[in-house]
């Protein structure tokens, strides 16, 4: 029988390969956030506040192009909308925990923490301590992401704004959707997407890129829903 | 934006946000998901990460460009490539900035 220590570290062990790549990333959401002129005191805030890379980047940009809050609210809504199915996912396997542990483990609960604790639930053994594996996860990056955000925010501030380094935020998001794109639908449905975003840019209040990311998700399950039915 | 709305607002996407992660754990306990909503899903981040880069990539001046001088774009597609060739995102993002600022000291200097 493993000790709830043990998981923790073990938890906590697991995640250090990923937080090689989360690190890199976490300085160059602080540096965008900087050169995006949004204050340091907020851009941390953000990391603690928010938790969330993806959707981090995503406000950055919409806010350096001026777009209304309440839609930066909700595209943020929108990328952030797969962590439901993370909490689907792990709830079977929290329900018995108390309600603090609960909120917990959902607050740490992101892509990178979710992609090992999902897999270390599903192994066989050691039921009663799992919770505290998933604990040393999240909070093992958790604190590389409050760390490497930091550090970004303070190389911001000293970097001058002719190094084009906002524009590591576009950058970021093509290197995050290219690897993606694993067939023709994913591919079709990223264009479909970028090319309505092309086109109605005449929308007010940004409003275009909800728009357009609406059109690439029907346009990528239409394809897929002829490719394979669902099963009634 | 105002400071007053910059906090507003990354405090409401952090309620949302934590809304969807206890969706389950807390509120909702073992309902499925319907499986429709669950193959969407998988386009959600392509979707919508494609609708910010294309504008970034082929607006200047807030007009559509796709000339050569559209340096932005250039280093765009180099990005797009490294990406396609390494799925490495730390190597992407410097050839992208790499490709750019010589670029923009080329342009400057004609």
């Amino acid at each position: 029988m493993k000790t709830s220590l043990s998981e923790f570290l073990h938890g906590i062990r697991d995640e250090l390969p990923i937080l090689l790549g989360v690190l890199p990333f976490g300085m160059v959401y602080g540096v965008s956030a900087i050169s995006a002129g949004i204050p340091a005191s907020i851009a941390q805030a953000m990391s603690c506040i928010t938790f969330a890379g993806a959707a981090q980047f995503v406000i950055v940009q919409l806010i350096a192009a001026g777009t209304p809050w309440l839609v930066v609210i909700l595209t943020a809504f929108i990328v952030n909308i797969r962590h439901i199915f993370y909490s689907a996912s792990v709830s079977p396997y929290t329900s018995t925990l108390h309600p603090l542990w609960k909120w917990l483990l959902a607050y740490l609960l992101t892509d990178e923490a979710y992609a090992v604790t999902i897999l270390h639930y599903q192994k066989v053994g050691n039921e009663r301590q799992k919770h505290w594996y998933f604990l040393g996860a999240g909070l093992a990056l958790w604190t590389a992401w409050q760390l490497s955000t930091a550090a970004g925010i303070f190389l911001g501030g000293h970097i001058p704004t002719s190094w084009s380094l906002d524009f590591a935020s576009p950058l970021t998001f093509i290197a995050l959707v290219v690897p993606a794109l694993k067939d023709r639908i994913s591919t079709t449905a990223a264009l479909a997407s970028g090319l309505t975003a092309l086109l109605v840019t005449v929308l007010p209040l940004k409003l275009g890129i909800v728009l357009a990311a609406l059109v690439g998700i029907a346009v990528g399950l239409t394809l897929e829903l002829k490719k394979t039915p669902l099963i009634e | 934006m105002s400071q007053e709305w910059l906090w507003v607002t990354i405090i409401l996407v952090g309620l949302l946000t934590l809304g969807l992660r206890l969706s389950f754990i807390v509120f909702i306990g073992k309902m499925q998901i319907w499986p429709i909503i669950q193959r969407a899903l998988r386009f959600v981040p392509i979707a919508v990460l494609s609708a910010l880069i294309a504008p970034v990539l082929f607006f200047k001046d807030s007009s559509l460009d796709v000339s050569l001088s559209n340096i932005r774009l250039l280093a765009g597609i180099l990005a797009i490539l490294v990406a396609w060739r390494t799925k490495n995102v730390l190597l992407t993002i410097l050839s992208g900035i790499a490709c750019l600022l010589i670029l923009q000291v080329f342009v400057l200097s004609h």
